[in-house]
């Protein structure tokens, strides 16, 4: 997977298995994606452990070779020449050197299939995450999300970390095993044995440790989740003394967390031992059934000392089999998991859109609620049958009470969300078809929330575009932001955030307005956006914005100044247009008169 | 493991603050492990009686193959099979080796007890210490590093403690008694054994360095990834709207491709370098034979000691590799481990005092004496402010944004500490102040209305940590609220989503505003906590919040005139300087800073 061929899509399917199959038929398929996502790396490395395997059982006849010929002659015989000596030695390092050739090319090779496979389902998450309906950030949480991209994809790799090693055992299993036909069908029955025995252990196993091995990596999301949330609202949590509270919360999770893999670790504790001993105790018996075939005549001292050798061989694999065993439960819920997210199903924009002069947008019986939480709750209907027209060059205020959807209609506006009945058209063009992609070329919005990129200002402002710095400054100047920004220490190139300079709210509006005019739209939409704006510097802004461009203009504020700057005022209420008319039409409204005029009651 | 002489810089996130911190480069892992211990108190729980069943187990390894050899050697020879004494050993064996499952079984469970013990211990002590820092280490992006810490950095120990400890723990001491009983065989040949593995020492010692350097920047890169995977969720709407998401694709593309090719860097030592143990592994059997061969007579080896000496060499071949496989995870988690130490080694800049002050339910009063401030970043924010608010008046503060109102405020709720002068409250000095005392008696409402994700009712009881839910429902009645709670999907228990979300932008400062009158504080800071509630309601809150103010100091950030008209002190900022104070009527004729923001407000929110 090439990272310069940057912005290309990765896309992942998901298995068709569900949960209900067996946790072995999962890691099956789960084996199966990281090898066809990348099936080189893998075979190289499956190759290598073969070759090693293989060296394991050379070893076993070199060494056998070399008591023959070397140690026993010389020491029991009267001494070998040096030459045979330095013969075994070189036998014997020759083995390790291929031995250790081996050890390096399974490694890196299973290394990359595993880090490649990482890297590709982490993308994959990605790239869904951003093509996922908008709606979707609503119903996960970002930690839960960041322990998705971050611990799941590590649990759901480990199990590939001894695959190669796994896969090469098997041709040692088959090796000593036909081996141990060869020299006696009974030797062969006890080793036959052990596998049976290993399928019952792993089944049991896999099956005490599924639901907890489910919970624990549910637990991770929790803690990713609480740990997140708290340090994102740290600002609060401190003012409000939540501390404790917070801390008890993460504990508790951390606590659940705990226990759910201290039940893992009881089954482990019972597993890995039993899976060491296992080998060592059917050695046992086969040197017991040795000793009385001996004893009888059926087979000889060679043969018996031959096969116990190859039984050592086992001990190997059924080791790293169980190794793998153990992992599995937890790496294939992992798997469930980011198939939960393979799953999303994404929304595929238009690659063209076009959108016709005059540039006017049109509601046309807009109905919208939020997905409701699940099934029992209410849904809210936040807008119904909105119907407006907003003419390309008009300047627009909306005026609604808290709550009454403005925000809303301005998502809508931008193609983030569709609307659940009626249409939005943008220049005779359909703006749920366009996608936001294509609305922003028309429409700039400054949200109500100013979120800014812990990048420099000027990444901020030209959000990747080629934009001169004579288009920025006068941007900022039209946006009331050029006397802060050039007192910064370095101008437009200040980092935001992390590692920079953090601006007051006024501050970051400004940045964003002056943001939104370098688009260049056809209409610019301000949420609120100068609520944190000195009422002064406010005026100048909006000032600006009508000597220094001609788009239409839809501003949702509060200010009186602000609304009467407006050429037209669009009074909602309870999600419908309840008015439309010039400000001073709609002050006969006393709905709309008591929301604008609040202070001047007060006051005068 | 030894110390490391590295000179490549620490992840770039700490790169601006880390300069009294040190490098994981001068920082050996035994100096880790030793600071690691001392953060853990769990790990010294028991540590005796599990060291000791850790060594039983390793011997109960080593014990079943060498009787296996006993018989071997003592009941089948070439001259026969002694059918009684190899079934007596092999029974004997069997009994060892189902003891020692037993055993095995016992231990690895104290052992994943310890290792879960100390996870949790480690993680909840890293949260508590993060969320004791002081905000101004908290600044936006890094909410995905610091989130790392307590999760992905604290799942790579989590890994490691499921495998690689006891890997460690029992194939150290299988070494160990492997080597022991080849002294016992044969000290010569021993000395050929370490003779062949002595290159082993410095290789592993240059290796181990460069290994755990590569590991800090592979956690460094996670923590990127994860910072930048926050920034494109909570930024979506921007990323869309502004056809930034080609860029944020290929950001994270970026991002998590380092992660890849960091990872790849730190493998090559695991790939490429360890190996060698084995070759050395295998070398050093291949010298016992040769050197038992050649000088074995003049030594008094015999046949059957070089075989058993052979043998034994294997034994130490598979601890050795094995160990070799879990050195990666062991170093990929000592650089997680490391890089939590960091968070748990931040000095904590606001100190709680140890007997804390209290705080009447009365009225505050606040004076501000000389105080300076500045952020760690930037100049001076706060430039010896002075001043004296007695209890139970309504102040209103304005100026500029960017004039360090905010940061006043801050400074009020003690959420930093000023560089220089004090802050009293009632006569006592703030940092002298009980911080139960002090979360009760001054709250600040931020702007941003910061919720948590769960129902309304449950973050209006948030504002005092022992509020009933009748206390919710009665700071709601007191401002007035119901006509609005009364409209939500759910009413009280409606869900308010990640940071309030579901909610609008002015229906989160509601929420917040209740919260607040929940703690009924004696000192109250509204931080243009009003600035996106449309003006009818926010109306009908002021004079609501002003009828409450009655018992209590109130200090407003004012981003509407009517605020500042009404209150007994207006306080103007300038470029972190109080520049004028007094009444209205007083100021606003005084034709200084303030008389001309009125004007200008004036004309922006009236009609003229
Ligand atoms: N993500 C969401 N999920 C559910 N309800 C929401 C969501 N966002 C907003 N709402 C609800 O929709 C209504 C309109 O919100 P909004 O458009 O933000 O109002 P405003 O006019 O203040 O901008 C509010 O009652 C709010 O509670
Ligand atoms: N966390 C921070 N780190 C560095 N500088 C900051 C931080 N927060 C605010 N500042 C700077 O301090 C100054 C005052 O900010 P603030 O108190 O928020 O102003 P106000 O509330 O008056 O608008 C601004 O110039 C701002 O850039
Ligand atoms: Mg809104
Ligand atoms: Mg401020």
């Amino acid at each position: 997977m090439s990272t310069d061929s940057d912005s290309e899509r990765t896309t992942i399917k998901v298995g068709e298995d569900s949960n209900e199959n067996g946790i072995a038929k999962r890691w099956f398929r789960l084996v199966f994606r990281s090898i066809k996502a990348h099936p080189i790396p893998h075979i190289i490395g499956i190759s290598a452990g073969n070759l090693f395997s293989l060296v394991v059982v050379g070893f076993t006849i070199v060494l056998g070779r070399v008591t023959d010929q070397v140690i026993i002659p010389g020491l029991d015989q009267g001494g070998v020449e040096g030459r045979t000596i330095l013969g075994g030695f070189i036998a014997i390092v020759i083995v390790g050197l291929i031995r250790g050739f081996s050890v390096m090319l399974r490694r890196f090779f299973n290394f990359t299939a595993v880090e490649k496979t990482k890297q590709t389902w982490r993308l994959g998450i990605i790239d869904n995450l951003l093509d996922a309906p908008r709606a979707h950030y609503w119903s996960r949480s970002t930690g839960e999300l960041l322990a998705r991209v971050d611990t799941d994809v590590e649990t759901a790799t480990s199990v590939l970390m001894p695959l190669a090693f796994s896969v090469s055992v098997i041709s040692l299993i088959l090796v000593s095993l036909i081996s141990l036909l060869i020299i006696h069908p009974l030797f062969f029955l006890v080793a036959l044995l052990l596998f049976p025995i290993l399928a019952v252990l792993q089944r049991l196993f896999v099956r005490a440790v599924e639901d907890p091995a489910r919970r624990a990596q549910a637990l991770i999301g929790e803690v990713s989740e609480i740990a997140h949330e708290s340090l994102d609202g740290v600002m609060v949590v401190k003012t409000i003394g939540r501390q404790k509270q917070e801390l008890d919360r993460l504990s508790e999770s951390s606590q659940k967390l705990r226990e759910e893999r201290l039940k893992i670790g009881w089954q482990r504790a019972v597993f890995s031992p039993l899976l060491y001993h296992l080998p060592n105790l059917g050695i046992l018996v086969l040197l017991m059934v040795g000793a009385l075939l001996v004893d009888s005549g059926a087979a000889t001292v060679g043969e018996t000392v031959q096969s116990m050798a190859l039984f050592m061989i086992l001990t190997l694999p059924v080791q790293i089999l169980g190794f793998m065993f153990q992992e599995m439960p937890r790496s294939v819920v992992a798997m469930d998991r980011i198939d939960e997210i393979f799953s999303i199903e994404t929304v595929q924009y238009p690659k063209e859109g076009k959108v016709e002069k005059p540039v006017d947008i049109i509601f046309d019986k807009v109905g919208f609620s939020y997905p409701a939480e699940n099934e029992d709750h209410v849904k809210q209907i936040v807008l119904e049958n909105f119907s407006e027209k907003i003419t390309e060059g008009e300047s627009v205020a909306l005026v609604g009470s808290t709550g009454s959807g403005k925000s809303t209609l301005v998502m809508l506006m931008s193609g983030l969300i569709e609307p659940t009945s009626g249409n939005i058209t943008l220049g005779n063009a359909n703006v749920s078809e366009l996608g936001p992609d294509f609305v922003s070329d028309h429409i700039a919005t400054v949200f109500q929330e100013t979120f800014l990129f812990a990048l420099s200002l000027r990444e901020n402002l030209t959000l990747d575009k080629d934009i001169p710095d004579s288009d920025i400054y006068s941007a900022l100047k039209v946006a009331s932001a050029y006397d802060f920004v050039s007192k910064l220490p370095q101008g437009i190139e200040t980092i935001i955030g992390e590692r920079g300079v953090t601006l007051s709210g006024g501050q970051r509006q400004r940045i964003a307005i002056a943001r939104a005019l370098l688009r260049k739209p056809s209409a610019l939409v301000l949420d609120d956006s100068t609520s944190a704006v000195d009422p002064k510097v406010e005026a100048e802004i909006l000032q600006n914005i009508k000597t220094e461009t001609n788009c239409s203009l839809l501003v949702i504020a509060h200010r009186l100044a602000t609304i009467r700057l407006a050429q037209r005022v669009i009074f909602i209420d309870d999600g419908r247009v309840s008015a439309s008319g010039s400000h001073d039409e709609l002050l006969k409204i006393d709905d709309y008169a008591n929301l604008v005029s609040a202070y001047e009651d007060v006051t005068l | 493991m030894t110390f490391l002489d590295g000179h490549d810089a620490v992840g770039k996130e700490f790169e601006a603050e880390t300069q009294d911190l040190e490098g994981i480069e001068e920082v050996g892992a035994l100096k880790i492990l030793k600071r690691g211990l001392n953060a853990s108190p769990e790990l010294k729980a028991g540590v005796s009686l599990t060291a000791l069943m850790a060594l039983a187990v390793a011997g109960g390894k080593l014990l079943v193959p060498l009787t296996i050899k006993e018989v071997l050697d003592r009941g089948i020879t070439t001259s026969g099979v002694n059918v009684s004494s190899v079934l007596f050993f092999s029974l004997i064996a069997m009994f060892l080796s189902i003891a020692s499952m037993a055993l095995g079984r016992a231990t690895y469970y104290r052992l994943a007890k310890t290792a879960e013990n100390v996870l949790m211990g480690l993680r909840v002590r890293t949260f508590e210490h993060l969320h004791k820092l002081s905000i101004a280490d908290h600044v936006e992006a890094r909410k995905g590093a610091y989130t790392a810490r307590v999760t992905s950095d604290v799942e790579t120990l989590t890994q490691f403690a499921q495998w690689g400890a006891i890997a460690w723990i029992i194939n150290s001491i299988q070494i160990l008694a492997v080597l022991v009983i080849m002294v016992v065989y044969s000290w010569h040949l021993s000395i050929v054994t370490l003779l062949v593995h002595a290159p082993l020492f410095p290789v592993l010692r240059w290796m181990q360095r460069r290994q755990l350097r590569a590991h800090d920047r592979v956690r460094s890169r996670v923590s990127d990834t994860l910072s930048v995977v926050s920034e494109s969720i909570q930024g979506v709407d921007v990323v869309r709207s502004y056809g930034y998401r080609k860029k944020t694709r290929s950001k994270l593309h970026h991002a998590i491709g380092d992660q890849y090719k960091e990872q790849m860097v730190a493998q090559k030592y695991f790939s490429f370098v360890l190996p060698i143990t084995d070759i050395i592994g295998v070398a050093a059997i291949a010298s016992v034979v040769g050197a038992g061969v050649y000088w074995g007579p003049d030594w008094g080896v015999t046949s059957g000691e070089l075989i058993a000496f052979v043998f034994l060499s294997n034994l130490l071949v598979m601890p050795i590799s094995e160990l070799g496989e879990v050195l990666t995870q062991t170093q990929t988690a000592l650089a997680g481990w490391w890089k939590v130490l960091e968070v748990l080694d931040k000095e904590v800049e606001v100190k709680e005092p140890d007997q804390g002050m209290t705080l009447p339910d009365s009225p505050l009063d606040i004076k501000v004496e000389g105080v300076d401030f500045s952020y760690r970043t930037g100049g001076v924010v706060l430039d010896n402010v002075d001043i004296y608010i007695p209890a139970g008046i309504s102040v209103a503060v304005v100026g500029e944004t960017g004039s360090g109102k905010t940061t006043f405020a801050k400074l009020l709720t003690r959420l930093a500490d000023p560089t220089s002068g004090r802050i009293l409250i009632n006569g006592e000095d703030l940092r002298k102040i009980d911080s139960n005392h002090r979360h009760r008696g001054i709250r600040m409402v931020p702007q941003d209305g910061f919720l948590f994700d769960t129902s309304v009712v449950e973050n209006v009881r948030f504002g005092r940590n022992d509020a009933k839910r009748s206390e919710a429902e009665e700071a709601i009645d007191d401002l007035g609220l119901w006509s609005w709670v009364d409209q939500l999907p759910e009413g009280l228990e409606t869900r308010v989503g990640e940071r309030g979300e579901a909610l609008s932008v002015g229906e989160r400062q509601l929420v917040a505003l209740a919260r607040a009158q929940v703690a009924d504080p004696g000192l109250l800071i509204l931080d243009e906590a009003t600035s996106a509630i449309d003006p009818e309601t926010e109306q009908m809150l002021e004079a609501t919040l002003e009828r409450l103010a009655q018992g209590r100091t109130t200090v407003s950030i004012a981003h509407r005139i009517s605020t500042a008209e009404r209150s007994d002190l207006i306080l103007v900022f300038d470029e972190g300087k109080i520049v004028e104070k007094g009444e209205h009527s007083h100021l606003v004729n005084s034709k200084g800073v303030y008389s001309k923001l009125y004007e200008s407000w004036i004309g922006n929110t009236r009609e003229v």
